[in-house]
């Protein structure tokens, strides 16, 4: 079954945009929220993982901050 | 161990031409480097790039990725560079995963921030500080930030923050703001901003985040109450991973009008370089001058 995969981002971030083309290009559906406009989505994201630095994802749970392909790859089992 | 003919280091303007030359020439190579695009990708507005009267950063980024991937270059990227040793025919590169060898090599590294150097620094990066307006401003709206630097990236990063932020401290060690005088018009115009001449930071801190600055002035220290820090007091070489080579007093590699170094085989480009200005188009040039003279280099073996 597919994994509940979030992405926190914003629109001005090169690694965020680069974590989105990675999971489009492995066909990962994700949900994405803009954490400059959607207030909520930023203080979730901060609560989760103590820091304010995008790219983050949740993958089922799993925080990962940054693009790092490795545990991205490890956590959707590609 | 294979040998490349060419290892490229960095993928900013200068390492992506760098590679576009090298493709076209089929040479044998390699691209190693920790990101795509550099400063450039880092940069708002572009709008002194030849044929693009106006781009943003991130889209020359993806169109630097297109080309790239138009010529299949190999790219190790997210790798970091350690160390890099020897000349001439054989050159040895050591990074945080692996070891390469070539006979030609140019170093394409680019820039990076520049630190403050304070006690809550890195405790408090990505939690309140950070190094770019562009990516991070946007979450501090509505908050009390503080931009570190009074020179044009300063401005810039100010000019910015001004429509996000409630209000905007600009602390900076010179009696005057540096920049260009229509960016410090607009600063000093905005309703928000407040100019702190003549101090420096000397420490950062907070709890779970960044919470205040305190700053030294001739006369006193104070504290200042801010939930964001943006640093923006200049830029370093990433050089440090190449102990043999030349470099001026600010540690920007040396290169003639050849990029060649002072080293056999090596050649560099780009923001690394002394070369005197630093702009997107000019280190594209200098990458595409580079990767002609690696050409040069290893078919006539003169340097």
């Amino acid at each position: 079954m597919a994994k509940n995969v979030k992405v926190y981002s914003t629109s001005t971030c090169p690694w965020c945009i680069r974590v989105k083309q990675f999971l489009k290009d492995n066909n990962i559906e994700f949900e994405n929220f803009d954490v400059s406009q959607d207030r909520a989505a930023a203080d979730e994201m901060m609560n989760k993982t103590g820091q304010m630095g995008v790219p983050v994802l949740d993958i089922e749970g799993e925080i990962i901050v940054g693009f790092d392909q490795e545990r991205i790859k490890a956590a959707l089992g590609l | 161990m294979k040998t490349y003919d060419l290892i490229i280091v960095g993928a900013g303007p200068a390492g992506i031409t760098a590679g576009v030359y090298a493709a076209r020439g089929r040479m044998d190579f390699l691209i190693i480097s920790l990101d795509v695009g550099g400063q450039a990708a880092w940069s708002g507005d572009i709008e002194n790039y030849t044929g693009y009267q106006f781009i943003s950063g991130i889209e020359l980024m993806e169109k630097f990725q297109e080309h790239m991937r138009q010529y299949g270059m190999a790219f190790k990227e997210k790798e970091e560079v350690l160390e890099i040793s020897g000349s001439g025919n054989l050159i040895a590169v050591k990074t945080d995963k692996e070891v390469y060898q070539c006979r030609s090599l140019i170093i394409a590294s680019g820039k990076r921030s520049k630190e403050l150097g304070v006690p809550g620094e890195k405790e408090f990066k990505n939690r309140g500080l950070t190094y770019c307006a562009t990516c991070d401003g946007p979450l501090f709206s509505g908050k009390d930030v503080a931009v570190i630097g009074g020179g044009n990236s300063a401005l810039d990063a100010a000019l910015q923050l001004i429509k996000i932020a409630k209000h905007v401290y600009i602390v900076h060690n010179a009696r005057d703001l540096s920049g260009d005088a229509i960016m410090i018009q607009k600063v000093r115009q905005a309703p928000n901003v407040t100019v702190i001449d003549d101090s420096l930071v000397v420490a950062v801190s907070g709890g779970r985040f960044l919470s205040g600055i305190k700053i030294r002035s001739a006369s006193a220290e104070r504290d200042l109450a801010v939930q964001g820090v943006f640093v923006e007091i200049g830029l370093v070489p990433n050089s440090a991973f190449f102990p043999g080579i030349k470099k001026n007093s600010s540690n920007e590699i040396i290169v003639d009008s050849r990029n060649r170094t002072s080293l056999k085989g090596v050649f560099a480009a780009g923001d690394v370089t002394d070369v005197p200005e630093k702009q997107i188009i000019v280190a594209a040039g200098e990458g595409a001058k580079a990767a002609l003279g690696a050409f040069k280099f290893l078919a006539t073996g003169r340097f």
